[in-house]
């Protein structure tokens, strides 16, 4: 990882990867190294041809190794097996698959390297295509920064078209006519003469079949399957509460765990007293685990009641004990010596800028994850063998960490990977995984279910980063010809990739990600981020970086908009030439109906360009008896080629709310060096009362496919502020509103 | 003391303490897990089922309180091969992300619609802002809710 990140961000390899090239050519070649990893374990009468693929009497069975935590990723991926392969949508099932490295993810590195997501230059492309080859070699299978899509458009495609073709040739053999005599539809290979030959009965067959060439992709306009909105896998299971995530495992034996450990997080447990809850009937164990314990119990209901009857010493924090001593230390980051990057710097904003200029501070407080479904696993440790049933976002580095913790073999570890409860970032993190093994260790032959509590769940977190930006701009007249923007937080990659058990040398992009490569020509234009000590445990919370510097960048757009006396969306335009760009804020204008109100209410425009995605959202409220009321809000997306329309949608919605969940009422506050909040009633999100009408739209002009899962979260935030300052004239600059507005 | 009910129409006897919460009796006594823990305090509506017809927080709900009551969870709601009209409206209207929520969702509309076959759209805003959802499916909870009743109303 520390090579590999060194490399992304100075950019000098480009000259050996260009002689690699990219992922199109790269598929069958470079899968080989890891193996297909199917081939180990398949029962009697099942074939696989490649490491997506596999058939058993039944049909074929596509895997999609990308973690399932409501995106609908499962769906799409199969679906871009299927329209190669010709199965019938019907039919199809899919699974999530082993854990391993032959699943790697390119695509999430892209983000990392040091160009705009709007340079498609030779030299861009170049560095972006060679990524391939490192996060190979790296192996690590992650579900995150919206890359699923982008890294797997290529090659599970290439994987249904490899299979589709050696299942033609195998029938070709067998029928002893030539391959382009026959056709596929439907999960079979048709004969000349009509006969309609099921790919479960050729498998054996095609699994023997070498290629001779890589298959050919077939073009967008004869796609049957891609493009639609397609009727999602997982929904039947979902609507029915047949669907089985982590926390709903049942094995013949089962024990049930939960945990307490420090609040105040890293900080280990000095001593505890469990007389009382030893007493308890039912309670069964209680295990030591990192900087806390763990209660195992005959039902989830008395281990929680066992581990409330527990007293506690737990050591301080490390990290400043209350949430201004670290607003003050963020404050006091805005130094040289804290400069992380200067990912832009375009003319001299230090010769423009005076005192006299415009400024702003802003601020964002640290967001928890929140997903519905608190922390959980299962395992069992039995016969030298350990399984682990979880919802995770990065399940190939399960394998070392649970290793680690049993002595094991890797290849004695197999990690089942479930359906999840929500993940926005919170399941690549490593502490459950830990706790969960630690106690199967100590539960030998016994399987163990662990399950948090909602407040163990809200109080350890890597939360989204706590920050401040500071922002100088000069107007002259009705142009903006000096742009200075500064963003302080600690972060991300240090402290999450940390708890990995990796160090990265050089700058992190996430504390300027949303801010330095937005498409906006600024003649004097600086984004410069500062790296605030490591504090309290951070993480990737949905969008990452751009939660926070799209709530400063576009809230201070729209301040320099108001004060030229321009309207905020001409405003964006008049420096904005990105055209993918350009045409999202044009769609979401007209969408919303931009420049006329409605009496009483106002709306707010705000746009981020955040994992390769343009986005414009426009948010309308009014002023009710109760208070602030959204009444209405649009959003634009371009993500090059709309995969499922449907599923697109519901992931801009979905996105949105997550942001306006944060902005209205989002904040974790520390006291005593531990989060004060521990549940809903004290970390609301938004109410389906609260939720305007949002519409959709999502355009195709960008050059690339893109992933939509985070990019809609970005603008909800400014875009909701600029809407209160239209309506009350009141501005808002720090994150949550509700400390300083009241909403119905 | 075993403590007798009626669980999705079968009846049960549960040698569990009358304190323990109904959602843990269903979970782990009854492996019903289609019923969800979100929050334990009744601030996420997760874990929403029927009693005798009315729409409790099963994590607020002993099980000492439902002694002879009649209770119906997600699974017994309707099943895959026969949906309730809630779950055909979800499945059409394509409304889960994640899903966790969604069992308390389909529970709390479902409650709703027995009571108020023709809800106007505030009044489901007020029958469903108890339920929590961080995917976000509000929008299209709203308009599963409104394709139920039309459901309901045919039948």
């Amino acid at each position: 990882m520390a090579r590999l990140m060194k490399i992304a961000r100075r950019g000098f390899l480009f000259g050996s990867v260009a002689l690699m090239g990219g992922v199109a050519f790269g598929w069958w070649r470079y899968a080989t190294p890891h193996g297909n990893p199917l081939e180990t374990g398949l029962a009697a009468g099942e074939v696989t041809l490649n490491p997506y693929v596999l058939i058993d009497q039944n049909g074929v069975t596509v895997i999609a190794p990308r973690a399932e935590m409501g995106q609908g990723i499962h769906t799409t991926l199969a679906a871009l097996v299927a329209e190669e392969m010709d199965l019938d949508w019907s039919d199809i099932r899919v699974l999530h698959g082993p854990a391993s490295a032959a699943y790697y993810n390119a695509a999430v590195l892209q983000e990392g390297v040091p160009f705009a997501p709007t340079d498609t230059g030779w030299l861009a492309e170049t560095v972006r295509a060679g990524m391939d080859i490192p996060a190979k070699f790296l192996g690590f299978q992650i579900t995150g920064g919206s890359s699923s899509i982008p890294d797997a458009f290529d090659k599970m495609r290439l994987a249904g078209a490899g299979a589709r073709a050696a299942l033609v040739a195998a029938a070709a053999a067998r029928l002893g006519v030539p391959g382009d005599q026959l056709s596929t539809e439907a999960g079979h290979v048709i004969a000349p003469d009509g006969t309609r030959i099921p790919y479960a009965d050729l498998a054996a067959d095609a699994a023997g079949v070498e290629l001779e060439q890589e298959p050919m992709l077939r073009p967008k306009s004869e796609w049957k399957l891609l493009g639609r909105t397609l009727p999602r896998i997982d929904m039947p299971g979902k609507v029915t509460g047949t669907t089985t995530f982590a926390i709903d495992l049942r094995l013949p034996g089962m024990r049930f765990a939960t945990v307490r450990s420090n609040p105040r997080q890293g900080a280990p447990l000095l001593s505890f007293d469990a007389s009382a809850a030893e007493a308890m009937p039912g309670v069964e164990r209680i295990i030591p685990v990192e900087n806390g314990i763990a209660v195992v119990a005959t039902n989830t209901w008395v281990a929680m009641q066992a581990a409330e009857a527990i007293t506690f010493d737990w050591a301080p924090a490390p990290y400043p004990a209350t949430s201004a001593e670290i607003d003050a230390v963020l404050a006091a980051s805005f130094t040289e010596e804290r400069r992380d990057s200067i990912n832009r710097n375009d003319g001299d904003v230090d010769a423009v800028l005076t005192e006299d200029d415009w400024q702003a501070e802003y601020s964002v407080p640290y967001l928890a994850h929140a997903t519905m479904e608190p922390m959980s696993s299962a395992a069992l440790l039995k016969d030298g063998r350990l399984t682990i049933w979880t919802g995770h976002q990065l399940p190939s580095q399960i394998l070392p960490e649970a290793a680690g913790l049993t002595g094991l073999p890797q290849e004695a570890i197999s990690v089942e990977v479930l359906p999840m409860g929500g993940g926005f970032g919170r399941r690549a993190e490593m502490d459950v995984i830990r706790q969960v093994v630690t106690i199967a260790k100590a539960m030998e032959g016994t399987p163990v279910l662990l399950t948090w509590s909602r407040e163990e769940d809200m109080t350890h977190d890597g939360y989204r980063p706590a920050a401040r930006a500071k922002v100088r701009a000069r107007l002259e007249g009705d142009r903006l010809t000096a742009f200075d923007f500064a963003t302080c937080s600690s972060s991300v990659v240090e402290s999450q990739v940390g708890r990995l058990g990796y160090s990265v040398p050089g700058p992190d992009g996430a504390i300027v990600q949303g801010a330095w490569e937005q498409p906006y020509r600024i003649t004097n234009h600086r984004v410069t981020g500062y790296r605030a000590p490591a504090m309290v445990p951070v993480g990737s919370w949905r969008s990452v970086g751009a939660s926070q510097n799209a709530f400063f960048h576009e809230t201070a757009m729209d301040e320099l908009a108001v004060k030229a006396g321009v309207d905020p969306v001409a405003f964006r335009l008049s420096m904005i030439d990105h055209a993918p760009s350009r045409a999202v804020i044009e769609a979401v204008a007209e969408m919303s109906g931009w420049g006329s109100n409605a009496p009483g209410r106002a709306k707010g425009f705000a746009f981020c360009l955040s994992f390769g995605v343009p986005c414009a959202e426009v948010i309308e409220v009014e002023e009710t008896s109760a208070g602030l009321r959204m009444t209405g809000a649009w959003a634009a997306a371009d993500v090059g080629t709309a995969l499922d329309p449907g599923n697109l949608e519901a992931q801009v919605q979905g996105a949105m709310i997550y942001g306006l969940s944060a902005a209205i009422r989002g904040e974790i506050t520390i006291a005593d060096g531990q989060a004060e909040q521990r549940n809903f009633w004290d970390y609301e999100p938004l109410r389906l009362s609260q939720c305007p009408p949002i519409a959709v739209r999502v355009l195709e002009n960008l050059g690339h496919i893109r992933g939509i899962g985070e990019p809609g979260t970005p603008p909800a935030a400014p875009a909701l502020g600029n809407a209160i300052f239209a309506l009350t004239g009141q501005r808002l600059r720090d994150l949550p509103f509700a400390r300083s507005v009241t909403f119905a | 003391m075993p403590i007798t009910l009626t669980v999705n129409g079968r009846p049960e006897t549960l040698d569990l303490p009358p304190e323990m919460p109904l959602l843990w009796a269903l979970r782990d006594g009854l492996n019903l897990t289609g019923t969800k823990f979100g929050c334990g305090v009744a601030a996420c509506g997760a874990c929403t089922v029927h009693v005798d017809g009315q729409a409790v927080r099963s994590c607020q709900t002993p099980l000492g309180d439902v002694a002879g009551a009649s209770v119906t969870t997600i699974e017994g709601l309707g099943s895959p091969a026969a949906l309730h009209a809630v779950q055909a409206a979800w499945l059409e209207g394509q409304v889960a992300q994640c899903g966790y929520c969604q069992s308390g969702q389909i529970m709390q509309a479902a409650a709703l619609l027995s009571a108020n076959p023709a809800p106007t759209d505030a009044e489901i805003d007020e029958a469903m802002s108890g339920n929590l959802c961080r995917c976000g499916t509000y929008p299209r909870i709203r308009a599963a809710v409104q394709d139920a009743a039309r459901r309901l109303q045919e039948v």
